[in-house]
């Protein structure tokens, strides 16, 4: 529904302010921080209290979400302001994905900021109101809505990414991401304006409605129209041949932001392209589940292909993300059939990927993080890993155990995750894109077990580098057993968390 | 029979615990992770001493099954259970750990990781053999890479990370085909009953009959790529001899001795039984693929001048015996088959404890560089020679036996492959004397006249081994009768299926009339074996 805007009259649509609280309860951490900065200015306490704003700040969200899960599952969905927003299970879910990649990432960047000399509240408070623009993202109910969350997260993105002002290579990260991110998100809005040219409205359920009741005369606005808004939103999961800008900017940016790029961005994407395309265009889901198809598989080829190349770890990295969005994309594709159950199935495997993955990367990510810490975050490439097992064999043993668990090995949550997306593929009769992804998982074995070879084997330390004092802090610490244990449990009793994701697929 | 005692999950966990606590352990002490090694090793081996003791002899169906919920969501169920293809498996398995590990008492590098991937392995190993559900097996299935991957990464020769890397990528690319395959098999089974499940024993109830022709020879395939590769039958098994000869002596002895029997127990467990049509249909194929084997694995062995890696393609050879016996689809092909498997891991496990231990005198695997050894190290020659028989098949030992079944059960219904694979019989005879002859024979160089001789441990992990072999060429029994139930189930679930009969000879043997001539023999109605009316010439 759409509210109807008479000329001398304003109508205030009325708003659920607890329907927004974890939205509120982030911009309002973020924009707190930027206050004490412009009170406490440069006072050494400027630090620990803003990083202590922040994780308040993530962890009421975190509750607010607990707390709106319950709801939901007990009372229904809820939209508000002029069914602009709709927080159901669907939503909820990922945007606890979202606070927990935000709350890893502050922990992260606990240790980092300082030893690299950023400007701690501006870091912060960028990352929190691009959090919040995430959540509002996985809320939204109209493109209008998934436009401007996507404008909100991307622009504190981009700073972020260039945010370490001594290292080029993070400056030319940024401006890649900048540039790129822009053409990508006027692309969206283009698509937009053609979707709305041809139903005459932006609301998802509005979109879905007209195209119910009408039979379009000519219905090339738009396709044109959700071919662009395919690209937009392909870009941000980074989806193959969306990708390019995913390798430069992972690896420029500083790691605790890869991290949460990694994760949350491609959380928020998702939640808006699984959004999008279900709610609004499921009667055209003939014509754009192939396109679908075609980028899960291209993503797959392209993901593993070009990461057995890498000799840089953020890299490698970078191009595994791209082929996990490949499995994710075939939970989509499958979440598209006739067949209810083999889509329920579909969606629910999507986000169970999701979930897992997000764990995984940031680990992943997490020890990056802690060994980038001797270069300074700059050098990131096999030889700064080898004889890892030597130095750090907790390090060595979390990292090996992170990279295979997205390699898929069983007993770890990669496997159960992947377990449900060849299950659901196999479910929607898609067999060809069901072993296009599992002979990509094997070669991703491969550049995994590279690494992994690398770490083990090597004994000599890099020329002229000074052996790090510290290998672990506190907050890095927490991070790696959590995301260790998290990934551990999800492989053995997957079932609470499928539990979930189902509960979460089935509301849409 | 049922217990409450949960053995089988016990057999499983006892070796993962071992690992839980040596992971717990401070490094340093490695004594305390040795003993806790073989403590776990020796549990497992006395649980499934039980398990043997209590097994029903004459029982065809799963025994001491268990089964639990997993993952509801894909209708995944622990399900785990023991019969007479998998039993001696458990044996082979718990019998070959503890040896491995003593065999590694000299291993002085990481020992903690090693002695905790060596449970892991097991309990891996243990899980694949007791799985009756599609996806748990799978799980283990894979999960045997992770622990074999490290090993020979951490504690193999020269080109250990090629090795490393090319088993764990072959096996699973190979595997990948059967993950697409199982669970397209659950789904055709969910959408003809509405029921997901990838329990063994109701996909075997429904899939000969549920599933079409076409349908059921492209899942055969499916698995035949995870199970072919796993084997290794001919065109892909150039992974063995680069894994066997990198592992260590440890890894070497579980690879051929348990690993390599994955396969041709996945084509018994699931091949056979889930799609007995296009086993039939396919047989050829496999039974060709086999005879290659033999062939093949026996000529390239011969040709090899690096010691371990002749071991390694003997192996090639012995489990084209193993596919060839099975396929052949008779009573005698597939007990040959099942025989050859446990004689292979006695034997051939053997044949690595002592190429490791010239290995570890020598620091060679290079036939050229020995010579002249007998004089040196009689004891070790003379345990290498008798070791050489029992892998040759020489009667008296088991190979022979389980070769013999084999060929005998090939014979009565595909002649050409068993009269080519009886070559290969003669040919094993070829490469092992000839090394033999090359490394103990002759007179030895001043280093190899100063080599010490085995002590110690080192006989104690041989010894038990041959003493097997001997046991179960003299007297084979005690193990034909608790595989030959589970057999004869097998095949007439075949029958059942497919328009296969198995021949009357293979069910009942053959009737001499008069010691001049002999017959197929069929069961009477009164249930005396009688010559066959039409066959008697």
């Amino acid at each position: 529904m759409i509210g109807v805007v008479a000329p001398d009259t304003f109508n205030v649509p009325s708003v659920d302010w607890l329907a927004l609280a974890p939205v509120l309860s982030l911009a309002g951490a973020g924009i707190l921080i930027v206050l004490l900065r412009a009170v406490l200015r440069t006072r050494p306490l400027v630090q620990p209290i803003t990083m202590l704003v922040a994780l308040v700040g993530t962890l009421t969200a975190g509750g607010t979400l607990a707390w709106q899960w319950v709801h939901v599952r007990d009372h229904g969905a809820v939209t508000t302001i002029a069914s602009m927003v709709r927080v159901d299970s669907f939503a909820v879910f990922l945007g606890v994905l979202i606070a927990t990649s935000l709350l890893l990432a502050l922990l992260l960047s606990v240790s980092y900021i300082r030893p690299e000399g950023l400007e701690g509240p501006e870091y912060l408070a960028m990352l929190t109101l691009s959090a919040a623009a995430m959540v509002v993202m996985t809320t939204a109910n109209n493109l209008i809505v998934v436009f401007l969350a996507l404008e909100a997260l991307s622009i504190p993105l981009y700073v972020l990414v260039a945010f370490d002002r001594r290292r080029l290579a993070s400056q030319e990260a940024g401006i890649k991401y900048f540039v790129l991110g822009s053409f990508s998100s006027a692309i969206l809005l283009y698509g937009v304006a053609l979707v709305y040219g041809a139903t005459g409205t932006t609301s998802l359920t509005g979109i879905s409605g007209f195209l119910a009741h009408n039979t379009l005369f000519d219905d090339g606005t738009l396709l044109a129209g959700f071919a662009l808004l395919v690209v937009g939103l392909a870009f941000k999961v980074s989806a193959a041949p969306f990708h390019m800008w995913t390798p430069d900017v992972y690896q420029g940016a500083p790691s605790p932001i890869t991290s949460f790029m990694s994760s949350a961005t491609k959380v928020a994407g998702f939640a808006a392209f699984l959004r999008v395309f279900l709610v609004a265009f499921p009667i055209y889901r003939t014509d754009w589940r192939p396109i679908i198809m075609a980028l899960a598989a291209l993503s797959l080829i392209v993901g593993t292909v070009a990461a057995v190349v890498q000799t840089d770890l953020k890299r490698v990295l970078a191009y595994s993300s791209i082929a996990h969005a490949g499995y994710v994309l075939i939970g989509f594709s499958a979440a598209a059939v006739d067949n209810r159950a083999a889509a329920d199935r579909g969606l629910a495997a999507a986000l169970f990927y999701l979930f897992t993955y997000t764990f995984m990367t940031i680990g992943a990510f997490a020890v990056v993080t802690v060994v980038g810490r001797r270069t300074h975050d700059a050098k990131h490439g096999f030889e700064q890993y080898r004889g890892l097992a030597r130095r750090s064999p907790l390090l060595a043993g979390f990292l090996t155990f992170f990279l295979l668990a997205q390699a898929g090995v069983p007993f770890t949550g990669g496997f159960v995750a992947k377990l449900h997306v060849f299950a659901a593929a196999v479910d929607a009769r898609e067999y060809w894109l069901a072993i296009v992804g599992v002979l990509a998982a094997v070669v991703a074995a491969f550049f995994y077990l590279r690494v992994t070879v690398v770490v083990f084997t090597g004994d000599d330390e890099p020329a002229g580098e000074p052996p790090p004092a510290r290998h672990f802090d506190a907050a890095s610490a927490l991070v790696l057993t959590a995301t260790a244990i998290m990934v551990v449990l999800i492989g053995v009793l997957p079932g609470t968390f499928l539990h979930f994701a189902h509960d979460a697929s089935s509301l849409l | 029979m049922t217990t409450d005692f949960p053995i089988l999950t016990a057999i499983i966990a006892a070796p993962a615990i071992g690992a839980l606590v040596i992971a717990l352990l401070p490094a340093a002490r490695v004594e305390a992770v040795r003993a806790v090694g073989y403590a776990a090793t020796a549990a497992t081996l006395g649980l499934t001493g039980w398990l043997l003791w209590n097994f029903a002899t004459a029982h065809a169906g799963y025994q001491f099954v268990e089964s639990e919920r997993w993952i509801g969501s894909l209708g995944v169920n622990y399900v785990v259970g023991v019969d007479g293809i998998s039993i001696f498996m458990i044996a082979l398995t718990s019998l070959l750990f503890p040896i491995g590990l003593l065999a590694s008492a000299k291993l002085t590098v990481r020992v903690k990781a090693f002695t905790a991937w060596m449970l892991l392995l097991e309990a891996a190993l243990m899980g694949v053999f007791l799985a009756l559900d599609l996806v748990v097996f799978f799980v283990f299935f894979e999960v045997v890479l992770v622990p074999m991957y490290f090993i020979i990464l951490g504690w193999g020769h020269e080109h250990r990370n090629y090795a490393a890397l090319k088993f764990f990528l072959y096996t699973m690319a190979g595997s990948a085909f059967l993950l697409v395959g199982l669970l397209t098999l659950g789904f055709l089974h969910q959408s003809a009953t509405g029921h997901l499940t990838f329990d063994l024993r109701t996909l075997t109830a429904w899939a000969p009959g549920g599933l079409s022709d076409g349908t059921a020879k492209w899942l055969f395939l499916a698995f035949f790529a995870a199970f072919a590769v796993k084997v290794p039958l001919f065109p892909l098994h150039t992974w063995l001899p680069d894994a066997h000869t990198e592992a260590p002596t440890a890894g070497s002895v579980i690879l051929a001795g348990v690993l390599l029997k994955m396969g041709t127990y996945g084509f018994l467990r699931f091949s056979l039984a889930l799609f007995p049509k296009a086993s039939v249909d396919l047989a050829p194929l496999l039974l060709v693929l086999g005879t290659v084997g033999i062939i093949y694995g026996a000529i390239v062995a011969a040709m090899q001048p690096n010691l371990k890696r002749l071991v390694a393609y003997s192996s090639v050879a012995h489990l084209g015996f193993v596919v060839v016996g099975i396929f052949a689809l008779t009573t005698q092909g597939i007990e040959g088959g099942i025989f050859t498997m446990i004689s292979h891991g006695l034997t051939t496990g053997a044949l690595f404890l002592l190429v490791g231990m010239l290995y570890d005198r020598r620091h060679t695997f290079d036939i050229g560089s020995f010579g002249g050894l007998w004089k040196a190290v009689p004891i070790l020659g003379g345990l290498f020679l008798a070791t050489a028989f029992a892998s040759i098949g020489l009667p008296g030992f088991s190979g022979f036996v389980g070769e013999f079944l084999a060929l005998i059960g090939t014979f009565i219904i595909d002649r050409p492959y068993a009269v080519i694979g009886a070559v290969g019989v003669i040919l094993a005879a070829v490469y092992l004397l000839w090394a033999y002859q090359r490394v103990f024979m002759g007179v030895p160089s001043e280093e190899n006249a100063k080599l010490p001789e085995i002590t110690g441990r080192e006989p104690v992990c041989v010894v038990p081994l041959l003493a097997l072999s001997l046991f179960l060429g003299l007297y084979p029994k005690p193990v034909l009768d608790r595989v030959e139930p589970t057999v004869k189930a097998l095949i007439a679930h075949v029958e059942q299926h497919s328009d296969y009969k198995e021949p009357g000879v293979a069910k009942h043997g053959v009737k001499f009339d008069r010691l001049t001539k002999f017959c197929d023999a069929e069961k009477t109605d009164s249930g005396a074996i009688e010559c066959k009316k039409d066959a008697e010439k």
